[in-house]
């Protein structure tokens, strides 16, 4: 293992509902839903009509343009309805699952004789390919161009995460599988970081070079990684792929199926009881949520963490790379004086009358207020305390607002991703969206130079 | 429910409407709004503007309290002074007397009234015309600005300043967080340039000395008062007779706030606590003006400047001594660290607070006609944070650029 990488700029944000190391099964869900929202910059195009008849691993679309990467079902069911929004944009597919899964069988991988044809081959007609983010522009990676490297992160540190090492423990022969397949893919090393002083399920995986990392959140995302291990050049292409989804990989590569199937994590303060569920991708997370319980009413569903994630309905469905769901109550009241009085309750950075830093270890149940207005940037100095890459935070932040490419390019817009901004959002005082502004820059690079 | 849900339903009502800014913002003074966070991160950390520009203001309040005292106890002390008795303070014995209360009070509740109203007046106005909300950014220039005038200076030239101030300083390039120059400063400066005689000189420091002046002026029998800073003294070789205990505790003439260096001192210790005043900027400006200092003493001692200078007294000053006496202090932990206006990177920062407090030091002592340059000097490096910050940037671009470099190569 190389040397430790010691994290100093960031911020655990402790809230109340960790999740239980319990798995219980979530009872099989009724439908199943693809929201192309999940694949940015993916235009989806219909391969079957509504009512056709799916196995579990028979295309439901293709993207339309790379049509080599395709996205399966991952049950068998009917396709009930594909919903559609403003310029018949896709919004949604929806397939009511039968009550067995079977398989469409892709045929077990020759592992002793495979080459990067054949695995990329693999994984694109297996559905897997989607799993494999590409940076820079954060979105799903170009099968056509090989990465420079390959990053993994092997644990989250973000709000109320999933545990890696419970999650993942006895599937270490998959991972090993999907490591070794993606070993062809690129000339350069599969990079795994690992919280330090931990006996991660990684640290017995063969064909990785795995990184100690210690510190506080962002530690665990796999930005941090890239930029401590090797960032972004102009030109160069690295991959991003979640542990999870690993999981997946592996099993196609081993099995010859599409097995979509997902230990998930349900957290929040307002989940009775919080704990880990066995589900699959796009199953209604209704299925678990209240098998589990929910101790209020006015709540709001997180595909995802509390800081990166996506706002779903109670009827909503698991997105397609959610590692957790996270619940939390809804902050749409007002509060008297809330603007001056001092405050215990919630998590700051500062020490403006709030008293967090007095109980670093206190869990809070924060909910969805803004706690104040949106407003031009006005102080400064406090991204950097909460952000590791090598990279003026405000800066690019402005370079993205005023559309200046150069400014983008030469700031380091190739090395990030919106989840890296995530932690500088939440402590903004301005409350200013800054993911959304760094989506936007990328989005705007990617047509423009992509 | 009753409160909250009336004000909930008048929001609604004016929703869109010309007078909603103005509703708004008195609104969330009352109430922290109900806004749900929409995509990006689904919790936000506790503190917002208001909330930060509240805590600057708690910083200021000791200084406004303390100015209040020492207007009235430099007035009697000078009226005193006049007939000959020299007054020593103490603090208990005579300084937090309620006599100096009322006279500081008379003086100085008005010029923040003035401040505040006008100003917010202005910021409601631009609001209500633009259609954005009501920003913060005045609740800290409205507290500011008393405490960097002369406590006699008549109200109505404020109310124009704080409205030049606030349209020019601030409005016509966006509002909070948009601006160049620091709007308190920008209101300051337009006072000194403007209405010269009513910011510089040894009258204007205390209550009272310039209509006395007018007074004697007219052949009334009188002793004159004497207004004049410690700076001013030095400036025209006239022997200082306050002690360095005064200047610190600061039982010395000058603008209203700026004189009680301990007070400013715990000030700057509660921004720097609260994480939102740059303790780099604070640190910088005092070694840039050490630095100064210890220059002018140094072409002191080695006898490049002759006695009879008009500029001997100041570069004579012990370089300490910079620190305790002027407005360099004040300055560096209020004015100087105001975010918007400052370098906005960590390594900007120092280079940003070094110039201040060199460029100060250096305008304090060759400036003929007003020896103090803090104000100025803020101003300067105003305009010059943009250029830091540029180099710094750039710093970190090139290490970009040698990357790829070392990668393609």
């Amino acid at each position: 293992m190389s040397k430790v990488i010691r994290i100093k700029r960031g911020l655990n944000i402790r809230l109340k509902g960790t999740a239980e190391k319990i798995t219980a099964n979530a009872p099989r869900s009724r439908t199943f839903s693809f929201r192309p929202e999940d694949f940015h910059l993916t235009t989806p195009k219909m391969v079957v009509k509504e009512g056709a008849k799916l196995k579990a691993g028979d295309e439901v679309f293709y993207s339309k343009d790379q049509e080599t990467i395709r996205f399966l079902s991952p049950v068998s069911g009917t396709l009930s309805e594909i919903k559609r929004g403003p310029r018949r944009v896709i919004t949604d597919v929806v397939i009511e699952a039968d009550s067995e899964d079977s398989y469409r069988d892709f045929g077990v991988l020759d592992t002793a004789n495979m080459t990067a044809e054949s695995v990329k081959a693999r994984l694109l007609e297996g559905g897997c390919w989607p799993f494999i983010k590409q940076r820079p522009y954060d979105v799903i990676a170009n099968p056509d161009v090989a990465p420079s490297a390959i990053y993994i992160s092997g644990f989250d540190s973000a709000p109320l995460a999933a545990d890696y090492n419970y999650v993942f423990r006895g599937k270490e022969a998959a991972l090993q599988a999907a490591i070794d397949a993606l070993a062809t893919l690129t000339s350069g090393d599969i990079h795994v970081s690992v919280p330090k002083n931990d006996e991660s399920p990684f640290k017995s995986l063969n064909g990785i070079n795995l990184h100690a990392i210690s510190g506080p959140h962002p530690a665990g995302n796999v930005g941090t990684l890239i930029a401590k291990v090797g960032p972004v050049n102009k030109g160069e292409v690295v991959w991003t792929i979640g542990a999870q989804d690993l999981l997946i990989i592996g099993a196609l590569l081993k099995t010859g199926n599409y097995i979509a199937d997902r230990t998930i994590a349900l957290v929040g303060s307002s989940v009775k009881t919080p704990k880990y569920y066995n589900t699959k991708l796009g199953a209604e997370v209704s299925t678990f949520v209240y098998d589990s319980g929910l101790s209020q009413e006015n709540v709001r569903a997180i595909n995802g963490n509390v800081l990166s994630g996506r706002a779903i309905s109670l009827k909503g469905h698991l997105g397609f790379y959610s590692t957790e769901v996270s619940v939390i109550p809804e902050g749409n009241d007002y509060e008297l004086f809330g603007w001056n009085k001092p405050i215990f309750n919630k998590i700051s950075a500062t020490r403006n009358l709030t008293f967090s830093w007095m109980q670093p270890n206190k869990e809070y149940e924060l909910n969805t207020n803004t706690n104040g207005e949106h407003r031009a940037f006005v102080l400064t100095g406090m991204y950097e305390k909460v952000f590791p890459l090598d990279i003026f935070p405000m800066q690019i932040l402005k370079a993205c607002m005023v559309k200046d490419l150069d400014a983008m390019e030469q700031l380091g817009m190739y090395e990030v991703a919106p989840e890296d901004f995530a932690l500088t959002e939440f402590v903004c005082v301005s409350k200013q969206p800054h993911q959304q502004i760094i989506r936007e820059g990328l989005d705007l690079m990617y047509k423009e130079i992509g | 429910m009753g409160l909250k849900h009336k004000l909930h339903t008048l929001k609604e009502k004016y929703k869109g409407k010309k007078m909603a800014p103005a509703f708004n913002a008195l609104h969330t003074f009352l109430y922290l709004p109900n806004f749900t966070t929409q995509g990006g991160t689904h919790v936000k950390a506790a503190d917002d503007l208001k909330r930060t520009m509240n805590v600057v203001i708690m910083a200021l309040v000791p200084c406004l309290i303390f100015g209040i005292f020492n207007a009235g106890f430099q007035h009697y002390a000078a009226v005193d002074a006049a007939q000959g008795i020299l007054t020593e303070p103490s603090l208990f014995g005579n300084f937090f007397t309620m006599d100096n209360f009322i006279l500081g009070a008379w003086k100085i509740i008005p010029l923040v009234a003035i401040s505040y109203g006008v100003g917010l007046g202005v910021e409601f106005l631009f609001a209500i015309i633009k259609g954005h909300e009501v920003e913060e950014g005045y609740l800290v220039t409205g507290m500011l600005v008393p405490l960097i005038v002369p406590v006699d200076i008549p109200l109505w030239m404020l109310a124009v300043a704080v409205i030049f101030g606030v349209v020019i300083g601030k409005e016509v390039f966006g509002g909070t967080g948009m601006n160049i120059l620091n709007p308190a400063l920008t209101i300051r400066a337009f006072l000194f340039f403007a209405y010269p005689t009513w910011m510089s000189g040894d009258k204007v420091w205390v209550h009272g000395a310039v209509d006395r002046a007018k007074e004697l002026q007219a052949g009334a029998n009188l002793d004159a008062i004497s207004g004049e800073t410690i700076l001013g003294a030095y400036a025209q070789g006239q022997s200082v007779v306050y002690d360095y205990w005064d200047m610190f505790w600061g039982f010395i003439p000058g603008s209203v706030g700026e004189t009680s260096k301990v007070l400013i001192i715990v000030g700057a210790l509660l921004l720097i606590f609260t994480k939102i005043g740059s303790w780099r900027i604070i640190i910088s400006t005092l070694i840039g003006a050490l630095v100064m200092g210890l220059i002018f003493n140094g072409v002191v001692s080695a006898g490049w400047i002759d006695d009879t200078s008009k500029f001997y007294g100041l570069m004579d000053v012990p370089f300490w001594q910079h620190l305790i006496i002027g407005s360099i202090l004040f300055g560096a932990v209020y004015m100087a660290t105001d975010p918007v206006t400052a370098s906005q990177t960590n390594k900007g920062k120092w280079i940003y607070g070094f110039l201040i407090g060199f460029i100060s030091i250096l305008i304090r002592v060759f400036n003929p006609a007003y020896p103090e340059g803090v104000f100025l000097a803020i101003l300067l490096m105003n305009v010059f944070a943009p250029t830091i910050d540029h180099y710094v940037v750039q710093g970190n671009i090139k290490r970009r650029m040698k990357r790829l470099k070392v990668k393609t190569a």
